[in-house]
């Protein structure tokens, strides 16, 4: 039950879109793009957001795209998680999404609201974040392509009436050596207590965390640690000096014991990777 | 038919969509109410203002503590809204009433409440150290049951003690003492079906309530206690129940919704829980503190126990009183000790109030026992299953509380230890490295359980007969899932020697017209409904046979009933179908004797006393079900997590009445014993507020982590139970988090005596990370 | 903020006016179509889940608005199916709440994936909690079915 008044909107195009947010801006709405409608509607329910519109982003075209050249793959941000995993094309995405709540919510949940959402854990960008990708994102101002790390930065620095249309990835990345690993506090489903997601790209690892600190990251100071040539635990010891911020203490677990598990997690991603080139 | 896995009469119902449930009766004009909860664990309530959310469109009415009565089944500690105090996070402390539940919510935002923030009681030990501040200073004054004991000037609502024997002696003839602490939080009951009643008030003044609830007949008699209804004039509806598992047994929103249709001139009110406040506002799973002491000979004998049980009861005491008197009437588990000194409290904190939980102190007072007797059979080197063997209560044996028990009421452990022992192989081994982070290990346990119900019990059944012969059976037992109704349709079947399609079962409850069923937990319902019913046979058959005797113009004593007549029983060919007589019957030239037959039962428990103040003496139960279990963990020595491989159960279950349904009950509860061991707890932070009152956060077992379960029995018959049948409902979970303990403690090698049992736990445990903040 | 509109349930087509805000399962459930439960409202429990073009959906999930023009399949959908004859027959259910969008699931599952392995069951069917059955009797059930379909 959301206890407030809600227009939804669909619009065709994505000028249609934008037009839409302003014109609702305009008249004093609080206009919310909207993709699976997932978070919307149970932070709604609680009094935990507002919107008098929403903007369902998923009749885009653009948005609904999973097209896969031999140079670029390219994944519409209105795709339902559970489509990008049986499609399968990018193997490590297909690995992070499938960890990522159930699959009946993978149903509805999508791309974009996974990583734009305020659900901080956004695990299905860490794979985005170790390919370099781009995103193309639209607003007031137009269409307009970019690095992923231009705008992830924690999370997604998006203005209000921008929204993500596509992530794009070099062909090259879904056939690089990978690794996912997502531990829990307990059982197959929830939160991650730690995630790592890792790619292996000319030689050196490249890592991301989701889970560990209050937001996802990739930190180059990090991977360059883990990519000295020292014992593995020291290296590893290392790049948790390293942390962008203090590890999350919270009701999945202590932060303790998420290094804990961390250090293991980092231990069983690494030694499969290298062990892989070996 | 008896032992038959009979397809249950509610099947398709419920696999169609079909059967309704409290929420699904709600009808378009029904007012919906919102409660507004308090934020806080503990603080004084200095002003609620609610004029603004009284203008808000849609608002009929809104509800505050003032003037309202004390309630609480044995103390009556808990104002039905919250007063000038609020003591647990969730409590209620306003009911909005308005046409709609949107209207009622937006409402709910306008009431503006003033608290001044208490000092806070987070958990038994805080309760009782020196200088905790009070949960209720005017415990003195509380109106109480005559076998409740508070203690006014503390925080201890009632205190149950065991003494039996000379713990001087017990102590005296001890080889080695082994002494341990256990401890865990409350949680959940998590029934999937919140918790929701509508009520209204008629013309005439009669009170019509609908509920998801265990015990229809006690919210009528309660209704009519505390609000001076009288008690014909309350009529309760109970359709089907989306699970239970003791967290309905108590009445608290529908006392609510009747002074919400109260509030606005009798108009139909309903209120229904989210999941976020049935996790906190309803009353939730008992947590427990607790310390054990057991002496043994150097063989393995245990000649004293020494327990102090300390439950969280919560901020009201409630049904919580009755569940730690149940763990203090059990304390020593299925074994026969002659020197015990128990005390159990039931202590006020500033957490959501307890309930009964699936197995009503046992899983709990388990948990803490059989932990211990690991650690007594480590330290004399014994087998963890001879040991139990070695001091399993028999027939001749006392109970804690001094009954003597015989053949039937109570069931035979060591065949069930036996049994176990073969199911997981325990010979073959008990712990064994795979690899160097992988081992498997094995845990044991046993448990029993009596039911401690109030003494005067009892359970009505009504059978009427129609024109074509078949039967509709009508008893008070509420279907809350175990299938119990199914299981008496069986009973009935048998009895009658007829065809269980012809036994029309209903399903609902009206405290108008069916008769009653003390409270649907205990595991008592086919017990107590069982012996009704064949008591309503008895008196149906009675009823057929005097008028078939006229009929037939042969003695009553010479006829029997059975597939569908009534037959002489030298001689069959002699008969008349019941059909022809069921609603009277008519004579060739029109006259008619007789009428519609319809048979009466009803039972009440026997003998039944309650425990003496300073001893524990009394009989608390008509039995004792006795069970083993088992469980195999797979764990991996360097991360701490582990995967739960097999579970086993064997009951001592008398006589299997419908073997699916049976194994369904044990296996279902041995599911919800390892996920509360498991994974199952609330978060508090430091303000004692609950932190994961979601399934997002508060994450029961899914399909997928559950292990191979093995639910296997032993025959015993309880005599003086239908077809010798024992109940089963709760036992399968009894053991399991003691079971699931023992094996973890042995494949971690450490002591793991907190709950639940997260890698995380583990973790600190073997690592010494217990000064570590969180 | 209302509107009519018209939503294909179950092969019918139901004209009623709903809030643009009401969530799908709000509006199944005035339209007298109860089997799906509301469990936890949070997306959590899968107890109200229903088909949406064949794919299974947590109705407190999705505004009814959103499925103007879809095929919405609710238990009132299903008639004597195989997957709910398996439930009966595997005592897969006792108090029966969570048993409606147990069924549904499972039901999208055995039709559209009748070579499932042990982990796409295990995936699909986590989405839901029964707090009654040890999930072996569904797991049963589940099996079954593959296994007659297999056949
Ligand atoms: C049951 C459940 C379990 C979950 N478990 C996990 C988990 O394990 N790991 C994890 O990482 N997350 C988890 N989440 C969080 C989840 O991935 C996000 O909240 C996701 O649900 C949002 O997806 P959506 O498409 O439904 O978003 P919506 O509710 O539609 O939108 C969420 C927010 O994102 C914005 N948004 C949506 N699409 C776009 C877009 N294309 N461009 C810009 N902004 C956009 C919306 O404006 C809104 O503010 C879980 C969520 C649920 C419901
Ligand atoms: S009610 Fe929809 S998932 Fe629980
Ligand atoms: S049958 Fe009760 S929750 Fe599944």
């Amino acid at each position: 039950m959301i206890p407030f008044d809600v227009a939804y909107y669909r619009p065709s195009t994505i000028e249609e879109a934008v037009q839409l947010f302003s014109s609702l801006e305009a008249e004093g709405k609080r206009p919310l793009y909207y993709g699976g409608g997932t978070e919307f509607i149970t932070l709604a329910r609680l009094g935990r957001t507002f919107a008098d519109a929403v903007i369902d982003l998923k009749s885009l075209p653009e948005c609904r795209i999973l097209s896969v050249t031999a140079h670029e793959l390219t994944f519409g941000a209105a795709l339902s998680l559970s489509t990008i995993e049986e499609a399968n094309s990018f193997p490590l995405l297909t690995k992070a999404v499938r960890e990522i709540a159930d699959r009946t919510a993978r149903n509805q949940i999508t791309l974009g609201g996974n990583i734009c959402g305020r659900i901080f854990y956004h695990e299905a960008v860490l794979p985005f974040l170790l390919a370099d990708s781009r995103v193309v994102i639209a607003g007031k101002e137009g269409i307009s392509e970019q690095s992923i790390h231009e705008v992830f930065e924690q999370y997604m620095r998006l203005s209000p009436s921008q929204f993500l249309v596509q992530v794009k990835i070099d062909a090259v990345y879904n056939k690089l050596p990978y690794v996912h690993t997502k531990r829990r506090q307990q059982g197959n489903t929830g939160y991650p207590l730690v995630t790592v997601a890792a790619l292996k790209k000319d030689e050196k690892l490249r890592v991301a965390f989701s889970g560990v600190c209050p937001f996802p990251f990739r930190s180059l100071e990090v991977e360059e640690r883990l990519n000295r040539k020292l014992p593995l635990d020291v290296r590893i010891a290392n790049a948790i000096e390293a942390l962008p911020s203090p590890v999350l203490d919270d009701i999945e677990g202590s932060a303790n014991y998420r290094l804990f598990v961390l250090r293991h997690a980092l231990l069983d991603v690494i030694t499969a990777l290298e062990g892989e080139s070996a | 038919m008896i032992g038959k896995s009979v397809i249950r009469k509610e099947a398709w119902e419920k696999v169609t969509g079909k059967a309704k449930y409290t929420l699904d009766t709600v009808s378009s004009g029904t007012l919906h109410a919102k409660l507004v909860t308090s934020p806080y664990a503990h603080a004084r309530i200095r002003d609620i203002r609610t004029e603004k959310a009284y203008a808000a469109p849609g608002v009929r009415a809104i509800l505050t503590g003032e003037g309202l009565p004390l309630t609480g089944e044995d103390l009556r500690d808990r104002p039905p809204i919250a007063w000038e105090k609020v003591r647990y996070h969730g409590e209620v402390v306003a009911v909005v009433v308005a046409d709609t539940l949107m209207q009622a919510e937006q409402a709910a935002q306008l009431i503006s409440i003033i608290y001044e923030p208490l000092r806070v009681v987070g958990s038994p030990k805080e309760a009782l150290a020196e200088g905790a501040p009070l949960l209720h200073e005017n415990l003195a004054t509380y109106q109480k049951g005559k076998y409740t004991y508070p203690e006014p000037g503390t925080n201890i609502a009632h205190r149950t003690k065991i003494r039996k024997g000379s713990m001087e002696k017990g102590w005296a003839e001890s080889d080695v003492v082994v002494e341990a602490s256990f401890s865990f939080s409350p949680s959940d009951h998590a029934a999937m079906e919140t918790r929701c009643a509508t009520a209204e008030i008629r013309a005439d003044g009669t009170v019509v309530i609908t509920a998801s609830t265990q015990a229809p007949f006690m919210i009528k008699r309660l209704i009519g206690e505390y609000f001076g209804e009288e008690v014909g004039k309350v009529v309760v509806h109970t359709p089907f129940v989306g699970g239970a598992y003791g967290g309905k047994a108590p009445v608290q929103l529908e006392l609510l919704a009747y002074l919400a249709a109260k509030a606005v001139g009798g108009r139909k009110v309903s209120v229904w829980n989210t999941r976020e406040q049935d996790m906190v506002t309803s009353p939730v799973h008992i947590g427990m503190e607790a310390t054990i002491k057991l002496g043994a000979t150097k063989d393995g004998k245990i000649t004293a126990a020494e327990m102090v049980f300390l439950f969280d009861g919560g901020a009201y005491s409630d049904k919580a009183i009755d569940v730690t008197r149940a763990a203090a009437a059990d304390c020593t588990g299925p074994y026969h000790i002659n020197n015990v000194w128990c005390d159990s409290l039931c202590v006020y904190t500033n957490h959501p109030y307890a309930s009964p939980f699936r197995s009503f102190g046992h899983c709990e007072q388990a948990f803490a026992i059989e932990r211990t007797i690991d650690m007594l059979a480590e330290k004399l080197q014994m087998d963890k299953l001879a040991i139990r063997e070695r001091n399993a209560i028999l027939p001749g044996n006392t109970t804690p509380t001094q009954v003597m028990l015989n053949k039937s009421n109570v069931g035979n452990l060591p065949a069930c230890i036996a049994r176990v022992r073969e199911l997981i192989e325990w010979d073959e081994w008990q712990r064994i490295e795979i690899n160097s982070r992988l081992v498997r290990a094995k845990g044991v346990s046993c448990s029993w359980k009596t039911s401690t119900i109030d003494t005067d019990a009892s359970s009505g059944a009504i059978i009427t007969f129609n024109t074509d012969g078949s039967i509709n059976l009508i008893t008070g037992v509420v279907e809350i899932g175990t299938g119990t109704k199914t299981v008496l349709a069986q009973i009935l079947a048998e009895k009658l020697k007829m065809d269980i399609n012809d036994i029309h079962v209903k399903m609902d409850i009206d405290t108008q017209t069916t008769p009653e069923h003390w409270k649907t937990v205990a595991s008592r319902g086919t017990f107590m409904a069982g012996r009704a019913v064949l008591s309503a046979a008895d008196d149906a058959i009675r009823q057929l046979k005097a008028i078939a005797a006229c009929i037939l113009r042969v003695s009553s004593e010479d006829l029997e009933v059975g597939y569908g007549n009534v037959f002489l029983r030298d001689d069959p060919s002699v008969y008349i179908p019941i059909k022809e007589i069921a609603y009277g019957y008519k004579y060739p030239n029109g006259n008619a004797i007789g009428g519609q037959i319809i048979g009466r039962g009803h039972y009440i428990l026997r003998h039944l006393t309650p425990l003496d103040k300073e001893t524990g003496a009394g009989k608390p139960g008509p039995e004792w079900t006795v069970c083993s279990h088992a469980v195999e963990v797979e764990f991996d020595k360097r991360d701490y997590t582990y995967r739960i491989i097999k579970a086993v159960s064997v009951i001592d279950i008398g006589k299997v009445l419908n073997e699916k349904a049976a194994l369904g009950q044990v296996m279902g509860a041995m599911s919800m014993g390892l996920s509360f061991a498991s994974r199952e707890t609330f978060f508090f932070d430091r303000y004692e507020r609950v932190l994961n009152a979601q399934f997002r956060t508060y994450r029961p077992l899914r399909f997928g982590e559950h292990p191979e379960y093995i639910a296997d029995f032993v025959y015993t018959p309880q005599i003086d139970a239908p077809y010798g049948s024992r109940g089963v409902g709760e036992h399968g979970l009894i053991g399991m988090p003691a079971a699931l303990a023992n094996a973890l403690s042995t494949a971690a090698q450490v002591p793991l005596n907190q709950l639940p049992l997260l890698p995380e736990l583990i973790w600190r445990t073997k690592e010494g990370w217990f000064n570590d903040s969180v | 903020m209302k509107s009519e509109v018209i939503l294909h349930i179950n092969g019918e087509q139901r004209s009623t006016v709903i809030r643009q805000a009401d969530t799908l399962l709000v509006v199944l459930r005035h339209l007298e179509l109860t089997g799906a439960k509301p469990g936890c409202l949070n997306g959590d429990c899968g107890a109200c889940t229903v088909l949406v073009n064949d794919t299974p959906i947590k109705s407190c999930m999705m505004l009814a608005i959103e499925t103007v023009g879809q095929e919405i399949t609710t238990i009132e959908g299903l008639h004597d199916t195989a997957i709910q004859r398996a439930f009966v027959e595997q005592f897969a259910f006792q108090c029966g709440y969570c048993t409606p969008g147990f069924v549904m699931n499972a039901y999208a599952l055995t039709t559209q994936k009748p070579d499932a392995d042990e982990e796409t069951i295990r995936k699909w069917l986590e989405s839901n909690i029964c707090r009654c059955t040890s999930y072996q009797e569904i797991e049963q059930a589940v099996r079954s079915v593959l296994v007659q379909k297999k056949r």
